[in-house]
């Protein structure tokens, strides 16, 4: 009965209530939300690539290997020599390797060398293969295929020609433009780094740098044009930068790893891409954490809001309390309401912040995923959300004891005599 | 020397808020069990002091106070809010409802929020409801808002609340000082009808002579009380 009383008594200050719960509620959906958002961005960012059990490059930093080869970023100190690569890709425990021969641009988009594996095991989040949403993969010399937001950003379609720049800088100094390269493919978005990327084959690569051997644009007559690259039986593919390695057992992996990274023939890092993201993923988290505080004092504020508004709700409820107290419900009973009512509202709040943050999801989460390339998953609420929505409630509950506290000492004044 | 034919029994019965002068001092006032009794007192004769005391919310001396058998001033103030809750159904001068109940549950409130109260009700409280509705003629209301009811309405509603358990003590603070003087008639009339029904006692107070001849007898607080200068 007590509840129903609490229940009435806040449904008779509706506007009131649903602006306190509506403070409440934000705050909550704050809360959850970052934790969900920080979940979604974790699980986004451990899955961009997925399936590979090795990534191989020259000997070096873990994060720089993962830098260069899964994200596009920074560059590798050096190159792997494709005998090395031929190796490991017939090993024995090897399945199968992706190369990627990095170092070229267009337009700031980096320039991928590399085979059919790539669109044949090359796998993101939970194992989805990469598809064209046209065309094909590109397999001739001077043919390419633009990832999916390399397309939409340059508005190329099937055909298009495209200069390829040597080195990172959006601005060739040193523009491939007699090498006719032109889009034969374009992928399906896949919301990780693979969108923004143009792919094109080993030999393709080789082929831009032929007279470029010795690092300095070819000496005038010795320039080597497109008709002479296509009039060639082989284009000789010497270098790749990074492979990625899958192994004929899961078992094999730690073997493996172990196996390149103490090669003697060239020195080589091998990382194992889920641990490797992790690890880098513990590196950036402390930008979260920082959320999570402030989204924390949010939530205070919110209880915070709710005390005023029961505790300015109470000069206006003297008579009320006078009633109840002739009625014979003492003191502890009008503490009880009034903690009562305080704890209800802030499990109003938590709840109405908990469909908040559902239905935001719902609304938003292919906004989030097109524009960032963030899923963010929907499911049932976690421990830590649970415990936050808990403590939020009795948080809810103890801000009531400081109003209940001065109508107690109200009640006792009063007595029986309260006029308003 | 408690009677227990006497409901109500003050026996030197001072009484100072902490700190102040003394604001009542009774020699003595019985009221016996199922008496109606007239108290007339104007604003200033200790009226709400000793309305407070009766009721529990304040705390006498012990020894000088019994209400229905128990020593008020011995009692623990809790044990004072379950013999109110108990025994004691009492009618505010205006402004007895919770503005945000409907009729119905503004009258079965007090079974509704102590035990004590609920044990006096026999059988279901929506039944026992219904019933002291009726007695006091409000059966068609109680679905109503209470905030759409006039005053002479609205005081049915806290004397059928007063009465639900047939407590065995009624106090009425100046329950009709807000009616016109017709329904100030209709309404005392109810209320002996359904006091005497359920057997309890009634004290009334009001500072409105005129209905002093209505009543078993008729007490001046004014005179009874020797702090009140004449």
């Amino acid at each position: 009965m007590l509840l129903h009383l609490a229940r009435r008594s806040l449904a008779n200050r509706l506007l009131t209530t649903c602006l306190t719960a509506l403070s409440i509620a934000f705050s909550v959906a704050l809360l959850v939300g970052v934790e969900n958002v920080r979940t979604g961005m974790r699980e986004s960012f451990s899955n961009t690539v997925s399936g590979t059990d090795l990534i191989v490059g020259s000997r070096g930093g873990t994060i720089q290997l993962l830098l260069y080869s899964v994200f596009g970023m920074g560059s590798p100190v050096a190159n792997i020599s494709h005998d090395e690569w031929k190796k490991w890709d017939e090993h024995p425990a090897v399945s199968w390797t992706i190369p990627y021969a990095l170092g070229d641009s267009h337009r700031g988009f980096r320039v991928i060398g590399t085979n059919g594996s790539f669109y044949e095991r090359y796998r993101y989040r939970g194992g989805q293969p990469i598809t064209l949403s046209e065309g094909r993969p590109a397999e001739g010399v001077f043919e390419l295929v633009l990832g999916a937001e390399v397309a939409s950003r340059l508005g190329y379609g099937l055909g298009d020609p495209v200069a390829v720049t040597h080195g990172m800088s959006a601005v060739g100094l040193m523009n491939h433009d007699d090498m006719p390269f032109h889009v034969v493919g374009i992928l399906a978005r896949t919301f990780t780094p693979v969108d923004r990327a143009i792919y094109v084959t080993l030999e393709g690569i080789s082929a831009i740098h032929m007279g470029w051997e010795s690092g300095a644009p070819p000496m005038p007559g010795q320039e080597v044009g497109a008709d002479q690259v296509l009039a060639m039986d082989e284009i000789p593919v010497t270098q790749i930068t990074s492979f990625f390695l899958g192994a004929e057992s899961r078992a094999f992996t730690l073997q493996l790893q172990r196996d390149i990274s103490t090669s003697e023939d060239e020195p080589l890092t091998a990382v194992i891409p889920g641990l490797a993201l992790a690890e880098m993923w513990r590196g950036i988290a402390y930008a979260e954490d920082g959320l999570r505080i402030i989204s924390m004092f949010v939530v205070l504020v919110g209880i915070l809001g709710m005390l005023v508004s029961i505790y300015t709700s109470l000069e206006a409820r003297r008579r009320e309390m006078a009633i109840l107290r002739a009625l014979g419900a003492g003191p502890r009973r009008i503490v009880s309401l009034l903690v009562l009512e305080a704890g209800l509202l802030a499990g109003i709040g938590a709840l109405l912040g908990v469909a908040f943050v559902y239905g935001g999801l719902m609304l938003a989460q292919p906004w989030l995923e097109g524009r960032f390339g963030i899923l963010i998953p929907i499911r049932a609420l976690d421990g830590v959300q649970l415990a936050y929505v808990g403590a939020v409630v009795v948080l809810g509950f103890l801000a009531g004891l400081v109003p209940a506290a001065k109508a107690y000492r109200t009640a006792l004044h009063d007595g029986l005599t309260a006029r308003v | 020397m408690t009677n227990s034919s006497y409901c109500i029994h003050a026996d030197g019965l001072r009484f100072a808020y902490s700190g102040g002068p003394p604001v009542l001092d009774i020699e003595e006032l019985v009221v016996a069990s199922g008496e109606r009794v007239f108290l007339y007192g104007p604003s200033g004769s200790g009226k709400t002091t000793l309305l407070g005391l009766v009721a529990g919310v304040l705390s006498p001396p012990p020894g000088t106070l019994h209400v229905l058998g128990h020593d008020v001033g011995a009692l623990s103030s809790s044990a004072r809010d379950r013999l109110r809750a108990a025994h004691i159904g009492y009618v505010f001068q205006m402004f007895n409802l919770i503005p945000y109940l409907d009729v119905r549950d503004n009258i079965a409130l007090p079974v509704r929020i102590t035990t004590e109260r609920r044990r006096r009700v026999d059988g279901p409280v929506d039944q026992a409801v219904v019933a002291a509705a009726a007695q006091l003629g409000i059966e068609e209301l109680l679905d109503e808002k209470v905030t759409r009811l006039s005053v002479g309405q609205q005081q049915r509603v806290a004397a059928a609340r007063a009465l639900l358990g047939a407590p065995e003590l009624i106090i009425a603070d100046e329950p009709t000082s807000a009616l016109d003087t017709d329904r100030r008639h209709a309404f005392l009339e109810l209320l002996f009808k359904s006091v005497e029904e359920a057997g309890s006692t009634l004290l009334f107070v009001s500072h409105d002579l005129t209905l002093a001849d209505l009543f078993d007898r008729s007490v001046s607080l004014a005179e009874l009380n020797d702090r009140v200068s004449a």
